[in-house]
């Protein structure tokens, strides 16, 4: 129990953490990092929930939105990163 | 379990876009052939379903076979299959539209494949049943919208969407955290399940209303409700003219959408009058910041972005009136309004922006104060601009007349005559806006021969602002059949 809370609470740290470094960094990479700490933050809760003590197997629902959710965020990223280097791109031309 | 025939349509309205956009992106050669019959397909898909749902009412469908806890689960109810029905029948007329309208291979290869994976996950996100798969498809919607904007290729376009992305992303893992506490407190994701589970636990308050605010304050950065619209004006304005008008009309409907359903189904004992103040207050600050810049704009499509947030506040207008209204016909008629508002914007912005695009490709450049001789030059547009505009201003007979009427009624009848003061100032600026626009189009220029100069380009814009005027004011009625509501019709 104890381990949950604090896999759970560490999670919720993480997203408090990734939004703000979010909001205050400027340059693109950092927001993306912070975009992806957050995330890590929120799938670190969802695997907190899916524990169900040592004798029990696991829930398999939380864990399949985690798979799910990191797919997404590697998606995102990579577009992110292409858009970020396009236009870096059109300032090298400028 | 109903007939597999009528469920059909309900799988056949994700699955069509979908294969749509792997031939697309199989055969780029023949993006645009695939594309349209694809178009064509999805929407009758659209009316089938939305036959089914007129005759049987509300269609569940468990994908697989699997119980509905695990399993995939679809539903179509009449506020779902009204927006399907906006929503694909706009799609239709702006895949017409954008035939046409992309001149060079690159960008027809990979317009049809994101749009149509847009649209896929759009009627994904109306039919979904529950928690998850809205998220799967809230991320798919916003990579396709952002990767569609972009395409413009300059370097605003790309600015705009790149904030567009990174804001879009932080909204869904926001609502996934709040699913996530939903899911601690609950064990389930399904919609009807968690409403159930809602009502059953009170002592779980604190749990559901920390999860709606992270979920309704992650969508309403999707939707970009005032202050959190920052990032919608220059990504939509910026983006190329049949993706503004998809953006504009139907993505940030989505948003608005599922804080709808949660708001109405989900967190049904959670929301109180607080939380419903709070959102009609911001959405009354969209009403008069976005109406306000709309008439400040100097480029026609930037004026048509900043109205799109305007009328995004309407429709949060709504949510203390229906806390306020008990059930019974006038809660129904309130409810009704509130999708007339949004069908009809829907129809009235995509025509909008699809006419805006027209004059920008004629003038080369959408600049209002020197478009005087170009609107002059295509008539039809330019009545198709007036068309829409007057669905954005709700001058009679358009839908969104017959909307705020009921909405400025019921204000007053629960005592909360302050939103009608909000409306009149909107309505005003917004008739303020459309007019600046429409007297640039009389000028001194000689009478054009043709109505008509370039049918694909030009008749899609004209119907889709026509059905906003005309279909929706006129022939409301069926709505209210559709949502299975009783309320006397209006």
């Amino acid at each position: 129990m104890t381990a949950q809370l604090l896999y759970g609470g560490a999670g919720l740290m993480l997203f408090v953490l990734g939004i703000w470094s979010f909001l205050v960094h400027e340059p693109l990479l950092r927001k993306v990092i912070a975009l992806n700490i957050t995330g890590a933050g929120v799938f670190h809760v969802l695997i907190a929930v899916a524990y169900r003590g040592d004798a029990a197997p696991p829930d398999p629902v939380p864990h399949a939105l985690v798979l799910t959710g990191i797919v997404v965020a590697v998606s995102a990223t990579a577009l992110a990163l292409i858009l970020g280097a396009r236009l870096q791109d059109s300032d090298d031309d400028a | 379990m109903p007939e597999p025939a009528m469920t059909a349509p309900l799988v056949l309205c994700i699955v069509l876009p979908l294969l749509g956009a792997l031939f697309a992106t199989a055969l780029p050669g023949r993006a645009v052939a695939v594309g349209i019959v694809t178009a064509l397909v999805t929407a009758a898909a659209a009316v089938a379903l939305t036959l089914a749902v007129w005759e049987q009412g509300t269609l569940h469908l468990v994908l697989g076979g699997w119980e509905p806890a695990l399993a995939i689960a679809l539903r179509a109810d009449g506020i779902a299959t009204a927006l399907v029905l906006m929503a694909n029948l706009v799609a239709l007329g702006i895949s017409v539209y954008a035939s046409g309208y992309f001149q060079d291979a690159i960008r027809i290869r990979s317009f049809w494949p994101l749009w149509l994976l847009l649209w896929a996950a759009l009627n994904g996100l109306f039919l979904a049943g529950d928690l998850f798969n809205l998220y799967v498809m809230l991320e798919l919607l916003g990579i396709s919208a952002a990767a569609l904007g972009a395409l413009t290729g300059n370097r605003e376009a790309i600015a705009a969407n790149l904030r567009y992305l990174l804001v879009g992303l932080l909204g869904s893992i926001t609502y996934l955290l709040g699913v996530a506490f939903l899911y601690t407190a609950h064990g389930s994701l399904d919609i009807g399940i968690l409403a159930a589970a809602i009502a059953a636990n009170e002592q779980l308050f604190a749990v559901d209303a920390a999860a709606m605010t992270l979920m309704i304050s992650g969508l309403a950065l999707k939707a970009a409700l005032f202050p959190l619209h920052f990032w919608l004006p220059p990504a939509h304005a910026n983006a190329p003219a049949p993706v503004s008008a998809a953006l504009s009309a139907l993505v940030v409907k989505a948003a608005f959408y599922l804080i709808l359903r949660l708001w109405l189904d989900v967190f049904a004992p959670v929301t109180g009058m607080a939380a419903a103040m709070l959102l009609a207050l911001l959405g009354s600050a969209a009403v008069l910041w976005g109406s306000w810049r709309a008439l400040r704009a100097a480029r026609l499509k930037l004026l048509a972005a900043y109205s799109t947030v305007a009328q995004i506040g309407y429709l949060f207008l709504f949510l203390p009136l229906l806390v306020a209204t008990p059930e019974g016909p006038a809660r129904d008629n309130l409810l009704a309004a509130l999708l007339l508002m949004a069908v009809t914007h829907g129809f009235a912005k995509a025509g909008f922006f699809l006419a805006a695009g027209l004059v920008q490709t004629n003038a080369g450049h959408d600049r209002i104060d020197e478009l005087g001789g170009t609107a002059q030059r295509l008539p039809a547009t330019t009545f198709a601009i007036a068309l829409a505009g007057s669905a954005l201003i709700g001058l009679p007979p358009s839908g969104s007349f017959i909307g705020k009427w009921l909405l400025m009624q019921q204000a007053i009848a629960t005592g909360q005559w302050w939103w009608v003061v909000v409306i009149l100032a909107g309505t005003a600026l917004a008739a303020a806006y459309v007019f600046r626009v429409l007297s640039r189009a009389f000028g001194l220029e000689p009478t054009p021969l043709r109505f008509i100069t370039d049918p694909r380009a030009e008749v899609p814009a004209l119907v889709l602002a026509l059905v906003s005027v005309a279909v929706l004011g006129l022939a409301s009625g069926p709505l209210w059949t559709l949502l299975g509501l009783s309320g006397a019709d209006a």
